[in-house]
C-alpha cells in the first residue's frame, strides 16, 4: 500500500504552468472530491446492511414481549426479563448449560487440532518432500467433504457405543471440521516466516529444537493464536452434528437457540431467542473486533496465494 | 572428494558422493516430514476416512428385513447391491418385497426436488455474494477516513453463528415482522414456495458476502498501486481499468473464493433447518440434500447412506470440474504471490 493519497494530493504539489493546466487539475480535484463522496455514500449503505439486523436483534433483545412487533427503529418499551427467560431452566432453556456444553467441547477441540496441526502445518510449509502435493490435496479435500458423510456412519457408530448424547460424540466429528482448517491456516502463515533466522539460530550452535523453541515459535506465537480463534468460531457455530448427535446435557449453543421453547404455547418467544442470540454472538462479536486485522489474515490466508 | 576417487574405480563423477550423501540427506528430510504428519494423517484417517468408509459400506446394505435363503426366516440387514442408491436416482420404494414408485411425501420422491433447491441456492447465492462482495471489496480497498469501522462492519455478519442468523431472519421475515410491517406487505416468508426460497438466499447472502469481501480484498491488495497509475496517466477510465487491470489480477483470488462458497453452499443445512424448519412452502421447498439425508437418517441409516455418499459425489464432481475449467490454484503457490505482495 503506497501512502500517496490519491491524485489531489499529487497535482497540488506540481507547479501549475498554465490556464489550461489549472483548469484540468481543478476538474480532477471536482472530480476527486465527487468520488470520495460517492465512496462514502456506498460505505455507509454496506455498514448499514451489514449491522441493522442485527441492530434489530439487540432493540428486539431488550423489548417487553407484548410489544414484540413494535418497529420503533430505536430501544423502546425496555425490559431485561428476555435475558432472564433464556437462561430460564424452568421454561426448558438451557442456555447457561448449552454456553457452558460449547465452551468445553470447542476448547478441547481447538487444542486438540492444535497440537496435532501444528507439527503438519511446519512440515508442510518448511520441508521439500516427496508426496507433499498429495498430503496438501487430501487435507484440503477433506476440508471440502459435507458433513452428512460422516454424520450418517458416526450416527450409527455412537449409536451402538452408546455415545450418543455424550461429549466424545461431538469432539470426535468436530476435530474432522478444526484439523484441516487448522493445518491450512498454519500452513499459510508459516510459509510467511522468515525461517533465515532459524538457520542463523543454528550456525550460532543451537540445536534444532533450541531454533525451533527460542527463535521460531515467539514468532509463531500469533499465528497458532489466530488459528486458534478461527478454530473455536468454526466449532462454536457447527450446527448439522451438533443437532443430530448432542443430547439434553450436551447440546451446544446452536441447538440450543436452534431449539428454543415458549412458556406460552403455540406462541414463538422472539424476543427471548434474540436475547439468547444476543448472548451466543456477543463474545464472538468481541472476539472478533479485538483481533480484527489477524482474523482477517488468517481467513484470507489460504484464498490469496497463487 | 577423496573419499568419492578412493571408492570409485577411475573415471568416477567426482560428485557422486555428493549426490549420496544429498540423497541420504532427502531421505532423512522425508522421514522427519512424515513423522511430523503422521498425528495429523492418523487422526483424519480416524475421523474422516474411517467414518467414510463405513459409510459407503452401509450404504450396499439394506435397512429392510430380508429373507435368509438358509434358514427362511426375516433377517435384518444383508448387501442390496446398488438398490440404496437406484432407490434414489429412480425415486424407488421398496413395499411388500416389490419395487414401486415412491408416493409422494416419502424422502426418496423429494430427491430431485432437493438437487434443484440445493443447486438453485448454489447457483443464485455464490452470484449475489460474489457481484457484491465484489462491489464491497472495491470500497473497502479505497483510501478514506472511515474505513476501519467499514472493517470492522462487514465482519458482523460473519461472526454470528448461522443458527442465531436464522432466527434473526426468521424474526424478521415474520408475518406480522418487521420486514412485512415496514415494506406494507404479508409475504408469507416461510410458507410460500417461492417466498421461503428467497429468504433463505437473503439471510445466506447478508451472513456470507462480507467473507466472500474479504477474500477478494485480499486479493485487490495484491495488486500495485502503480498499476492503476500507470493506467490513469495513458487515459484508461475508470471502467477500463476495472475490466483489464483488477479482474485479471484479481482472478486467481476471486476463482478460490468462488470454489469455496460452492463447496460449502452445496451442503447447505443450518438456514432451511432452521428458518424453514427443513420444509418452506409445500414442505419441500427450501428441502437440500444435507436436509435430506438427515431427514432420512433417523428411520433408514443405510439409505440415508447412501444418499450422503450421493451428495459426496456431487460435491467432488463440481469441485474437479471447477479446478479443470478455472484453474483454482487452491495449495497454493507462495513464491510468486509473496514477491508481489512485498512489492505492493
Amino acid at each position: 500500500m503506497t501512502t500517496v493519497a490519491g491524485p489531489a494530493a499529487g497535482i497540488a504539489e506540481r507547479p501549475v504552468v498554465n490556464e489550461a493546466s489549472r483548469a484540468r487539475a481543478a476538474a480532477r480535484r471536482r472530480r476527486t472530491a465527487g468520488a470520495a463522496a460517492r465512496t462514502a455514500v456506498q460505505a455507509v449503505v454496506i455498514v448499514v446492511w451489514c449491522l441493522l439486523p442485527f441492530y434489530w436483534m439487540i432493540v428486539t433483545s431488550f423489548r417487553d414481549p407484548k410489544y414484540t412487533y413494535d418497529t420503533t427503529p430505536f430501544f423502546s418499551h425496555i425490559t431485561f426479563s428476555n435475558y432472564l427467560n433464556a437462561f430460564n431452566t424452568a421454561a426448558g432453556n438451557q442456555l447457561g448449560l448449552a454456553l457452558a456444553n460449547s465452551f468445553g467441547i470447542d476448547v478441547a477441540v481447538t487444542v486438540i487440532a492444535l497440537v496435532l496441526g501444528i507439527s503438519a502445518a511446519y512440515a508442510l510449509a518448511r520441508l521439500q518432500f516427496p508426496g507433499k502435493g498429495l498430503v496438501m490435496g487430501a487435507i484440503l479435500g477433506a476440508s471440502m467433504f459435507p458433513g452428512v458423510a460422516i454424520l450418517t456412519p458416526l450416527f450409527g457408530l455412537f449409536s451402538t457405543l452408546g455415545w450418543s448424547g455424550q461429549y466424545q460424540a461431538l469432539i470426535i466429528p468436530y476435530i474432522a471440521g478444526a484439523l484441516p482448517l487448522t493445518v491450512y491456516t498454519l500452513n499459510s502463515f508459516f510459509r510467511e516466516m522468515p525461517w533465515e533466522l532459524e538457520e542463523a539460530a543454528r550456525i550460532d550452535g543451537c540445536t534444532p529444537f533450541q531454533a525451533f523453541r527460542i527463535v521460531i515459535l515467539p514468532l509463531a506465537a500469533p499465528a497458532v493464536f489466530t488459528t486458534a480463534i478461527l478454530a473455536f468460531i468454526a466449532s462454536w457455530n457447527e450446527y448439522l452434528l451438533a443437532s443430530v448427535l448432542s443430547g439434553t446435557q450436551t447440546q451446544t449453543v446452536t441447538v440450543a437457540i436452534a431449539n428454543f421453547s415458549s412458556t406460552v404455547p403455540h406462541e414463538i418467544p422472539y424476543t427471548n431467542i434474540m436475547a439468547a442470540g444476543v448472548v451466543v454472538t456477543i463474545p464472538l462479536i468481541i472476539l472478533v473486533l479485538i483481533f480484527q486485522r489477524r482474523i482477517v489474515a488468517g481467513l484470507t490466508a489460504g484464498g490469496v496465494k497463487g | 572428494m577423496t573419499t568419492t576417487l578412493a571408492n570409485g574405480p577411475g573415471g568416477t563423477p567426482p560428485d557422486l558422493a555428493g549426490r549420496a550423501s544429498a540423497n541420504a540427506n532427502r531421505r532423512r528430510v522425508t522421514r522427519v516430514a512424515f513423522a511430523l504428519l503422521a498425528p495429523t494423517l492418523i487422526a483424519m484417517a480416524v475421523v474422516v476416512v474411517y467414518p467414510i468408509v463405513i459409510s459407503i459400506i452401509n450404504s450396499l446394505q439394506t435397512d429392510f428385513a430380508t429373507i435368509d435363503p438358509k434358514t427362511g426366516l426375516f433377517e435384518k440387514g444383508g448387501f442390496v447391491g446398488l438398490q440404496n442408491y437406484t432407490n434414489w436416482l429412480l425415486q424407488q420404494c421398496q413395499s411388500g418385497g416389490k419395487t414401486i414408485t415412491c408416493p409422494a411425501g416419502t424422502n426418496q420422491s423429494q430427491f430431485y426436488d432437493a438437487i434443484f433447491a440445493t443447486f438453485f441456492f448454489t447457483v443464485v447465492t455464490v452470484t449475489l455474494e460474489t457481484v457484491i462482495g465484489m462491489w464491497m471489496a472495491l470500497v473497502m480497498n479505497r483510501n478514506f477516513r472511515g474505513r476501519g469501522i467499514l472493517r470492522a462492519a462487514v465482519l458482523v455478519p460473519w461472526a454470528i453463528p448461522t443458527a442465531v442468523t436464522a432466527q434473526l431472519w426468521y424474526f424478521i421475515f415474520a408475518t406480522n415482522g418487521v420486514l412485512n410491517s415496514v415494506l406494507h406487505i404479508n409475504t408469507l416468508w416461510t410458507a410460500d414456495l417461492w417466498a421461503s426460497r428467497w429468504a433463505i438466499i437473503i439471510a445466506d447472502t447478508w451472513k456470507t458476502t462480507p467473507f466472500m469481501a474479504l477474500l477478494i480484498l485480499a486479493g485487490l491488495q495484491l495488486i500495485p498501486e502503480d498499476t492503476y497509475e500507470a493506467a490513469r496517466m495513458d487515459g484508461a477510465s475508470t471502467a477500463q481499468a476495472f475490466v483489464r487491470i483488477t479482474l485479471p489480477l484479481v482472478r486467481p483470488a476471486l476463482v478460490v473464493a468462488i470454489l469455496f462458497r460452492t463447496l460449502d453452499a452445496l451442503r447447505m443445512y443450518d438456514l432451511p433447518a432452521i428458518l424453514t424448519q427443513g420444509g418452506g412452502g409445500g414442505g419441500d421447498a427450501t428441502t437440500t440434500l444435507s436436509i435430506l439425508v438427515v431427514r432420512e437418517l433417523t428411520s433408514h441409516i443405510d439409505s440415508a447412506s447412501a444418499l450422503s455418499t450421493i451428495t459426496f459425489i456431487i460435491i467432488f464432481l463440481v469441485a474437479f470440474l471447477f479446478i479443470r475449467f478455472f484453474g483454482a490454484n487452491v495449495t497454493g503457490n507462495p513464491e510468486k504471490s509473496q514477491r508481489v505482495a512485498k512489492e505492493a
